[in-house]
């Protein structure tokens, strides 16, 4: 009986037959997450229900050595949830009980399989929602936005998912249940949970959530923009930051992105822009009317040559229904297409299109851009056939350069996809390699095994030294000669 | 006496951390010098103590030792300021007062109003200090983007960037934030800002119970105002005043303080554009003892009333204060208390904290006092810090003892 063998007949006696997969064809359907060019088949699926479950899982595959993967819905765009195709995946979607709406503490309780947007249904009857706003929202967990720390288009205004997740229980990579934060903030001692939100799964499990709630706005209010180019849409940006403005998100989509949108989902943005320009503002109606003149002035001022106001939530949404299809909706203009998720610093954003656009002329590649204006997240669409001799791989040098071009402004490899898979590679040209070596003495604390979820995140791992518990000496592979410290 | 190597002079008489004396100090002028610095110190086993301004020395328990206090009062300045993308990179030691007063022409700010405003940036990080204002922008956690640390072996490592978007890599500023010099120096720090507020408004009102007032948060809490804070203060004569405060547009803060004037009870409500005299100022003073106390925001009337049925039962003039908006306040007791009777009201308060899902954590306290008490009560997740410090600092060199658990 083989390692796998054994290990998910052990699984079988504890989560029973239906909650264990093994079946090749079956296993297929996990294959890849939201970045389906990479494939793994993973040697098991498990589908614990409660946190006990999971951790007895985490604790066999510990026993027999075997690494785990955790995966909530699928959807994250850097193959963080990739399978490893001598591991187990540990799906968290059938955890998916909102355990408490507590309005009056501005908490949430919710287990990881929880979809994002059914938190803020479940509280907006209370007067409340939940702030992060991936554009999956609709189908992604919280777990899975605990791990890449996820962003959306409101975090502008309101921050990541790390600055609304107040408390997790987690299964460490040992296989134990811990607590770290809670319902009240500041918790004694290291901020552990800062460090476990956005660790794409490298430190653990959470099994519970208990994230911020926050207060619905009294007025919402929209404008969709058209300008003739980027840097028209760009100063308008500069200009409503520059005047101590913060708006709840500002949006920019370049005109092959609406040429995009349109052929998808006819949002019908104004004929002839080079850009378009979402901007809304949210909060008190007072101060949301008083800032809202300026912005619209702002945006006329800067060649701004049609600006729509949305006059009720249905309008409001058709504006939002282009931008947040905008990632599939390229599907529509071109067979095949990379996403990226660079961040610069926003001024330099006419500076980096225009890059971007030498870099895509050079290589005859098309790249479309969408992206958050206001944060300087930028979403260029790197657009190929993969039919094509060669397109691929210019797409990825594109892509790359893309990257290297981010970098180079002081910028960052990924804004909200997270790492994962896709991107270990790039985190040598973002940092040095004491600095990762810093980050995995984190990694080392909480799984000096190297079980959870390896090969993610960094290029490189870590030898840990020691498990603790351990007295000091050379890690056992360094004195057998079959691996060095580095 | 001679020095073991480079970059250290000898302690003098005034180079006490928490009344534990040092052999050695040194202030080094860049990252590479504090580098070399720590590298030293580690190939000498020497203790090391970080200090900044010296304003918080007194927090927390005192080391077990101290060799070295490596201070960073040459370690100073604003090295960049982008306006327009709202960031700046700040190095260490620059007090947040001197911050403040270079962002202020651009008309922005890094909001920590935290109450020692002489204390460095890199002490502020350390101990996660934070004041009302948390409410709306949150605290160094929220605010700190970037963050340059020189291992205690001396290593230099970097992690965030000067973005605000960024999820490449680990948060480790987050995990420096509140360590309290457990892992190493930080010698520069990269903030989020935000723009000053066109106008800022105090609306306050006085209630003579505990219940009234607690009703009184709850309600704007529960109201569409966006506060910037609310705040509470709760005086040894059993006065309660809640005081909130609004910023925005003239034309917006103007109807925002007609609502809350209403939400605090008719014509009570004083408003003012100037903060009560109490404003983001702990409620002890040198000397005195101080505890930090959490809970979910809906209890916060359950420490309001510990603190009052403590105040009865055992004698004391306990004050407490601090942001009811968020579930953040802050007790005293004189310094002057017997030590069985602070560790009697703080047994009463930690269970009241408990209970609101929170934690009591006792800040400062005069070293008689400090000795009984267990300063940080229950700690979740106490194994895997221990091995966190264990990977940064195996020898534990870096502020031992200070910290939870004897970290």
């Amino acid at each position: 009986m083989t390692t796998i063998d054994a290990l998910a007949a052990t699984l079988r006696t504890v989560l029973g037959d239906e909650r264990v997969i093994s079946d090749r064809q079956e296993l297929r359907t996990y294959e890849c997450d939201g970045l389906a060019h990479y494939k793994v088949i993973p040697a098991l699926v498990v589908f614990p229900h409660t946190a006990a479950e999971c951790a007895t899982a985490v604790k066999a595959c510990v026993e027999a050595g075997v690494p785990f993967v955790a995966r909530g819905s699928g959807t994250g765009l850097s193959g963080g949830a990739l399978p490893r195709a001598d591991g187990v995946l540990i799906v968290t979607s059938q955890m998916r009980q909102i355990v408490e709406i507590a309005p009056q503490d501005e908490r949430a309780v919710v287990q990881p399989g929880v979809i994002n947007l059914h938190v803020t249904r479940a509280a907006s009857p209370r007067g409340y929602y939940y702030a992060p706003d991936p554009s999956s929202q609709q189908i992604c967990s919280i777990g899975g936005n605990v791990a890449e720390n996820s962003g959306g288009a409101h975090c502008l205004k309101y921050g990541f998912t790390t600055n609304h997740v107040t408390g997790v229980e987690i299964v460490t990579p040992d296989g134990d249940l811990v607590h770290l934060g809670g319902r009240a903030p500041d918790a004694p001692g290291y901020d552990l949970l800062g460090a476990f939100v956005g660790s794409e799964g490298t430190l653990g499990i959470a099994t519970e959530v208990t994230v911020r709630l926050v207060r619905l706005p009294e007025s919402v209010r929209t404008l969709l923009a058209a300008f003739p180019s980027t840097d028209a849409a760009g100063a308008a940006t500069s200009a409503i930051i520059g005047a101590g403005v913060v708006p709840a998100a500002i949006e920019m989509m370049d005109a092959l992105a609406i040429e995009a949108a349109e052929a998808a989902v006819h949002c019908d943005y104004p004929q002839g822009a080079g850009a378009v320009l979402i901007v809304e503002l949210d909060g008190p109606a007072a101060e949301v009317e008083a800032q809202f003149v300026h912005v619209e002035r702002f945006c006329r001022d800067n060649g701004a040559f049609e600006i729509r106001i949305a006059a009720d939530d249905a309008e409001r949404a058709l504006f939002w229904k282009g931008r947040k299809s905008a990632f599939a909706a390229v599907g529509r203009i071109s067979p095949d297409y990379i996403v990226q998720d660079g961040v610069i610093p926003r001024t330099a954003l006419p500076e980096v299109l225009h890059r971007i656009g030498e870099i895509a002329a050079e290589r005859g590649v098309r790249v479309a851009n969408v992206f958050h204006a206001g944060d300087g997240n930028l979403h260029p669409l790197v657009l190929f056939d993969d039919s094509v001799d060669g397109e691929a791989e210019r797409a990825e040098e594109v892509s790359g350069a893309i990257l290297d071009l981010c970098i180079s402004h002081g910028g960052s490899i990924t804004g909200e996809h997270g790492v994962g898979m896709d991107k270990a590679k790039y985190m040598p040209r973002m940092y040095s390699d004491d600095d990762l070596d810093t980050m995995q003495l984190v990694r080392c604390a909480f799984d000096p095994r190297g079980l959870s979820n390896p090969g993610k995140v960094f290029p490189t791992p870590r030898l840990c030294g020691e498990v603790p518990g351990r007295h000091k000496g050379a890690h056992p592979l360094q004195e057998a000669g079959l691996a060095e410290v580095f | 006496m001679s020095v073991p190597f480079d970059g250290l002079v000898p302690a003098t008489d005034s180079d006490v951390i928490a009344g534990v004396p040092a052999r050695f100090v040194a202030a080094p002028t860049s990252t590479e010098e504090a580098s070399a610095i720590v590298r030293g110190a580690a190939e000498h086993g020497l203790t090391t103590v970080v200090r900044g301004a010296g304003t918080k020395q007194d927090w927390a328990a005192p080391p077990r030792t101290l060799d070295l206090i490596i201070d960073t009062g040459r370690l100073t300045g604003v090295l960049e300021h982008a306006a327009g993308d709202l960031i700046t990179v700040v190095r260490a030691g620059t007090p947040l007062s001197e911050l403040a007063d270079k962002l202020a022409p651009a008309g922005q700010q890094l909001a920590i109003d935290a109450p020692i405003q002489t204390s460095t940036v890199g002490g502020t990080v350390a101990v996660n200090m934070s004041g009302p204002r948390r409410m709306l922008y949150g605290t160094v956690r929220d605010l700190l983007i970037g963050v340059t640390v020189v291992r205690p072996d001396g290593v230099v490592a970097r992690a965030g960037g000067k973005v605000v978007k960024n999820v490449a890599g680990y948060d480790l500023g987050k995990l420096i934030t509140g360590s309290y010099g457990t892992l190493g120096l930080v010698t520069e720090c990269v903030f989020r800002l935000h723009p000053l507020p066109a106008i800022s408004a105090y609306v306050s009102r006085r209630f003579t119970s505990v219940g009234e007032a607690g009703h009184a948060v709850a309600a704007v809490l529960g109201a569409q105002v966006v506060p910037t804070a609310i705040e509470v203060d709760a005086g040894p004569d059993g006065v309660v005043e809640v005081c909130v405060l609004l910023e925005g547009v003239p034309e917006g803060v103007e109807a925002r303080v007609a609502t809350v004037r209403t939400l605090l009870g008719g014509d009570h409500p004083t408003g003012s554009d100037t903060a009560p005299t109490w404003w983001s100022a702990y409620p002890w003073a040198a000397g005195d003892v101080g505890i930090k106390l959490t809970a979910a925001l809906s209890t916060v009337p359950l420490l309001l009333a510990a603190g009052q049925a403590a105040r009865e039962r055992h004698g004391v003039p306990l004050a407490l204060r601090g942001s009811a908006g968020t579930g953040v306040l802050y007790a005293s007791l004189p310094g002057t208390t017997e030590p069985a009777t602070v560790a009697a009201v703080l047994d009463d308060l930690r269970a009241a904290a408990t209970n609101a899902s929170g934690h009591a954590v006792v800040v400062t306290a005069p070293s008689p006092v400090r000795d009984r008490l267990d300063l940080w009560g229950p700690v979740a997740g106490l194994d895997l810090m221990r091995r966190v410090k264990q990977q940064f600092d195996p020898d534990a060199r870096f502020a031992p003892g200070r910290f939870v658990g004897g970290i």
